[in-house]
């Protein structure tokens, strides 16, 4: 009994599984009818083959640990065109290097504050809104310093959160609570999960530390508002990342991110990143007015606005402290 | 006469006939490559099924949907093992990559939190199993056994079976979605398996069931439908006694099920298995209806006629009974549109087109064929008339005994029904052949209970679920469950503000209760959040406003009516109690425990406007309202009848029942019809007696009958054999109405007839 496999062109994903026709005689009558069937069990094969085997990690894609990257050419399950791996290939050091550009257009910028409003919606457009004031510290030789204060939700109002960024180990956090008036660190090994019930975690509302990542060169194409962009994929070196890879796309010119791919530990497409309305401080600076981030798993998304960017003002550096943090209100 | 000017025309014209009957075939076959088939649970509910809408609205809500759980039990003892956390810890990371999975909750990655000085230490319960010493497994296990959040959700009380449950979002496409997830389920599960020979795994959920009803499909079509093809083909060859016969069986069966389902393909119909038998169906009724025909040409030429002769009588003998007896099975069948369960409409629509176009064919094809073909008739074939001659004799003797008889044997029958309770469980849907319902009772025997009630208990504003008022309400309702007998596991909000409460009190088990402020039990909320990992988050507990959480409150048993009535009095007590609160329990298996129900009321609708359509119909084929009204009796009996038998010896009816009484009335009907429109033509038209007229129907018909009826009974018999409950249920229950219906038709109608119609004799 021959089994027609239904053709399935890859990441197509047809509706159902087909049947190849009924045909008169009643030996064929009978095979036609299991057709649908058959053609499923095929499908199992097929769809194993296709999707779950590439989507399976190599073991040693985990075993980098920070300071041992590991090669990015055993992780990117499809990631673009990729010759094989090495630390000499063209499109790793072109992707590194934008990174470093990226990040060297963004020192020296001392310290900031804004405002953000953050608006989650769910997949019904249930809506609920979220207030936080930032102030960021830039640090020598380290991660940056980062302060949260909450303003709504009104019963969390006041309630500061102090993080620490490091380089090569993971952030210090802290985290205020005036009903209690007292300071409690969060020992948490992972800091991958959802910031404030939101689509974004941490990590990704804040600008990178260069080396938590590997990187790869892709391919120029336009961005945002007709821009020269380039695309580059970025592979945490981290163990245990949430996700896999991460897909940036940069103007060439002031090296401002417009949007984010983000594909999960299963190299599936999570949560896209849309960045927009930046403005410029201090004549070098960007900064993005807008932040929408949709998770296409669950349908939910979180919009950030930033408003009332300021630099260089009179930051308190005690503030960033687990003692300064009593005193911030 | 217009018929016999019919028969001519289409004899003279027989190629004709039979290549634009080939043609017509053809082209609506080519519709057949566009049937796809369904592996969803979904689709057994309607659009407008409220249950499912309200369900709907909880997946909107807390972004789950679909859940896989496993369970990994050390062969001897205790999961608090380096080697077994080892396993456990293992799964968990794989099972982070099975597609489309959103959350993995399993005794490993459970995240504990608990204070240390004046710190907040909250992390997963193990990690890296391989490391723990001695004194580490018994901590975790006694955060493990002491948490109301984890005992009889992720370890079993005893502490002998792990839990680890997958949540799914399954997309556009959840039936290549579900393929591609239980592939990958399975695939990691044998790997576990071969690297650990003394742990078992099992593999159950609503998505795990998902995949058995796309197998029960198969095995469905590739088991039964060749065993019915064999099965008619070798009783329709018995008793015709004719190779050429069973060879025209055999070409009316390729075409009839060619252009169903090819008109099914044309429509780009979604098949599921409860509509998996069409085809097995249409077959079944399309041989009966074709051996009539049949069996009365091949009569005609053993008595020496002339081919064309013969099919000819038969046609014109058998057109008016074959065409209401097509019509009364397509009511039957096309009153399934009332049912609330689409696949019903599927089967009920393309069954009724079968039975219609199998007359289409017997009208135009088969006499065509038989003229064609070099019939001829054999010795011995007048054997089985002496028989039906003997039965004739018998109950026009022995009427009134009989009368008594079937009477008696149909009350005592009838008491059985209300013996039958409704139960409709998805867990009960397969048998044990099935590794989904063998791995779901070892999961509901061990380690948890896999029907369960969603609440979602609204705060009266936003933010307003730290609201101590309301976390000690919801707190309330949470302990209300756990106090009944029948619940197993309660999964509640105020569970982890509690906790929280005693952890940043120094771990003090004074503190294990509800914050006393909002402001607090918010800032602790916040904290506790902020310290949680991707896919440990508690979005899939509280709204996106924290105005709302949700309660899930699992039975421990796999009785359906148990969890309506904790439903039902979960909700009274809401009302009561917490007013605020009141709202209706949801989720998979409520909608499940709900379908029967509606299935039976809106099939109530349909039966009775079927049956009420085919007596209309009866009274004025016969042109009598007596006897139209006689007529019914031996209809109604059988599916009573049936019933009651299924009462004394099952007890229990799922979905499958509220459709038994119109499949079967709609096909039992037919031998009434055979045998009183012969009955009724040798009373008026050769002027016999009623005794007489019985004998001669008896003699003309009873075969005919008799070969039918076994033809039906295999179709619907083999339906037994699968091994999902809708469809093994109705098969049988059809299969012993149609043998009720013969008993009826043979032994109870005869002797009502003598009885009651003494018109001029």
């Amino acid at each position: 009994m021959k089994i027609d496999q239904p053709v399935r062109p890859a990441r197509v994903r047809p509706a159902g599984v087909r049947t190849s026709g009924v045909r008169m005689a009643r030996v064929r009558m009978a095979r036609g009818l299991l057709r649908p069937v058959l053609g499923l069990r095929a499908a199992r094969f097929c769809l194993l083959a296709m999707f779950v085997l590439p989507g399976m990690p190599p073991q040693e894609a985990w075993a980098g640990g920070p300071g041992s990257p590991a090669d990015p050419a055993d992780q990117g399950g499809s990631g673009g065109p990729g010759g094989p791996g090495g630390p000499a290939d063209p499109s790793e050091e072109k992707g590194l290097q934008i990174a470093q550009d990226a990040r060297q257009q963004d020192e020296g910028f001392g310290n900031f504050s804004a405002g953000m409003t953050m608006v989650l919606r769910n997949k019904k457009g249930q809506e609920s809104t979220r207030e936080v004031r930032v102030k960021v510290l830039e640090a020598e030789g380290d991660g940056n310093k980062s302060l949260f204060v909450f303003d709504q939700p009104r019963d969390a109002r006041g309630t500061a959160l102090l993080i620490h960024g490091h380089k090569d180990r993971p952030d210090d956090q802290w985290l205020y609570l005036p009903a209690l008036k007292r300071v409690k660190r969060i020992s948490s090994s992972n800091r991958s999960g959802s910031f404030m019930g939101s689509e974004f975690t941490y990590e990704d509302m804040t600008v990178q530390e260069v080396e938590k990542y590997t990187y790869r060169y892709l391919r120029d194409e336009p961005c945002g508002d007709g821009l020269d962009c380039v695309v580059t994929e970025r592979i945490p070196v981290e163990k245990g990342s949430v996700y896999r890879r991460q897909l940036v796309w940069r103007d060439k010119s002031a090296h401002r991110v417009w949007k984010v791919e983000y594909y999960d530990r299963k190299d599936a497409h999570l949560k896209t990143l849309t960045l927009g309305e930046y403005r410029q401080y201090l004549d070098r600076y960007w900064r993005a007015g807008s932040m929408a981030m949709v998770n296409h798993l669950t349908g939910k998304s979180t919009d950030l606005v930033w408003t009332d960017y300021q630099f260089g003002t009179d930051i308190d550096d005690r503030d960033f402290t687990r003692t300064g943090l009593r005193r911030v209100r | 006469m217009h018929l016999d000017k019919y028969i001519g025309a289409i004899l003279r014209r027989r190629w004709l006939v039979i290549s634009l009957a080939s043609l017509f075939m053809l082209a609506m076959a080519a519709g057949g490559r566009n049937i796809t088939v369904s592996n969803e649970h979904r689709v057994m509910f309607g659009e407008n099924n409220p249950q499912l809408a309200a369900f709907d609205a909880l997946e909107d809500i807390y972004s789950v949907s679909n859940t896989a759980l496993i369970a990994i039990a050390p062969r001897d003892g205790s999961v608090f093992t380096r080697e077994v956390l080892g396993v456990v810890e293992e799964l968990t990371e794989t099972a982070w990559l099975a597609p489309y999975s959103t959350r993995v909750n399993s005794l490993t990655n459970y995240f504990h939190s608990e204070a240390m000085e004046d710190d907040l230490i909250v992390g997963p319960l193990v990690e890296d199993a391989s490391s723990l010493s001695e004194a580490d497994l018994d901590r975790v296990r006694t955060i493990a056994l002491g948490s109301q959040e984890v005992v009889g959700r992720l370890v079993s009380p005893d502490g002998r079976v792990a839990g680890l449950a997958v949540n799914f979002v399954l997309g556009d496409n959840p039936d290549l979605a579900v393929i591609e997830l239980t592939d990958y389920l399975d695939g990691m599960l044998d790997d576990a398996r071969a690297a650990n020979g003394e742990v078992d795994f099992y593999l159950t959920g609503d998505v795990v069931m998902n995949r058995a009803f796309a197998d029960a499909t198969r095995d469905d079509l590739e088991t039964l439908l060749p065993i019915v093809f064999v099965l008619i083909v070798i009783t329709s060859t018995l008793l015709m006694k004719s190779f050429l016969g069973t060879g025209i069986i055999i070409v009316m069966i390729g075409f009839v099920i060619s252009t169903t389902m090819g008109l099914a393909g044309w429509f780009h119909t979604v098949f599921s298995p409860v509509n998996s038998g069409v085809p097995i169906i249409v077959m079944a009724i399309s041989v009966a209806q074709a051996v009539h025909i049949i069996t009365h040409s091949l009569s005609g030429i053993r008595r020496g006629e002339d081919r064309n002769a013969a099919v000819a009588q038969s046609i014109k003998t058998n057109a008016y009974p074959v065409f209401l007896a097509s019509i009364t099975t397509a009511i039957g069948f096309l009153s399934l549109n009332f049912s609330d369960s689409p696949p019903f409409h599927i089967l009920g629509n393309y069954v009724a087109f079968g039975v219609i176009i199998t007359f289409v064919y017997a009208m135009t094809l088969l006499p065509a064929l038989l003229s064609v073909l070099p019939l001829r008739a054999r010795a011995g074939g007048f054997r089985q008339p002496v028989f039906f001659d003997r039965l004739g004799d018998f109950v026009v003797a022995r009427r009134k005994p009989l009368l008594w008889l079937i009477g008696l044997m149909t009350v005592v029958l009838i008491t059985g029904v209300p013996r039958n309770v409704l139960t409709d469980s998805w867990p009960d849907y397969f048998d044990e052949r099935y590794e989904f319902r063998r791995d779901t009772d070892f999961v509901m025997d061990n380690l948890t209970g896999l029907l369960s009630l969603e609440y979602t208990l609204a705060a009266e504003e936003e933010g307003g679920i730290t609201d101590p008022d309301y976390l000690r309400q919801v707190e309330a309702f949470a302990e209300w469950n756990r106090s009944q007998p029948e619940v197993g596991h309660v999964q509640a909000f105020p569970d982890i503000m509690k906790r929280l409460n005693k952890n940043m009190n120094g771990d003090d088990p004074d503190f294990f209760r509800i914050p006393d402020a909002q402001d607090l039990a918010s800032q602790y909320l916040l904290l506790y959040e902020l310290s949680l990992p991707f896919g440990s988050d508690l979005n899939d507990r509280i709204d996106v406003s924290k105005s709302a959480t949700r309660m899930t409150v699992v039975i421990r048993g796999r009785s359906s009516q148990d969890l309506q009535d904790l439903a039902g009095r979960g909700e009274a007590w809401l009302r009561d109690n917490a007013p605020a609160l009141a709202t209706e329990a949801t989720g998979l298996s409520v909608v499940f425990a709900h379908i029967s129900q509606r299935n039976i009321e809106s099939m109530l609708r349909g039966t009775v406007t079927a049956m009420a359509l085919i007596s209309i119909i009866l009274v004025l084929v016969f042109r009598s309202f007596r006897f139209g009204l006689i007529s019914l009796l031996p209809n109604f009996v059988p599916a009573a009848m049936s019933f009651g038998l299924w009462g004394h010896l099952v007890g229990e009816v799922g979905i499958a029942s509220s459709v038994v009484i119109v499949v079967a009335f709609g096909i039992v009907v037919d031998d009434t019809i055979h045998f009183l429109s012969r009955y009724l033509r040798a009373r008026k038209e050769d002027g016999l007696s009623a005794e007489e007229a019985v004998r001669v129907t008896f003699r003309s018909v009873g075969k005919a009958l008799w070969t039918t009826t076994l033809v039906l009974s295999a179709g619907f018999l083999a339906f037994a054999g699968s091994g999902f409950q809708v469809s093994w249920a109705l098969g049988l229950l059809v299969t012993i109405t149609i043998a009720f219906a013969i008993i009826a038709d043979f032994l109870l109608l005869p002797p009502l007839l003598m009885a009651l119609d003494r018109r001029k004799s």
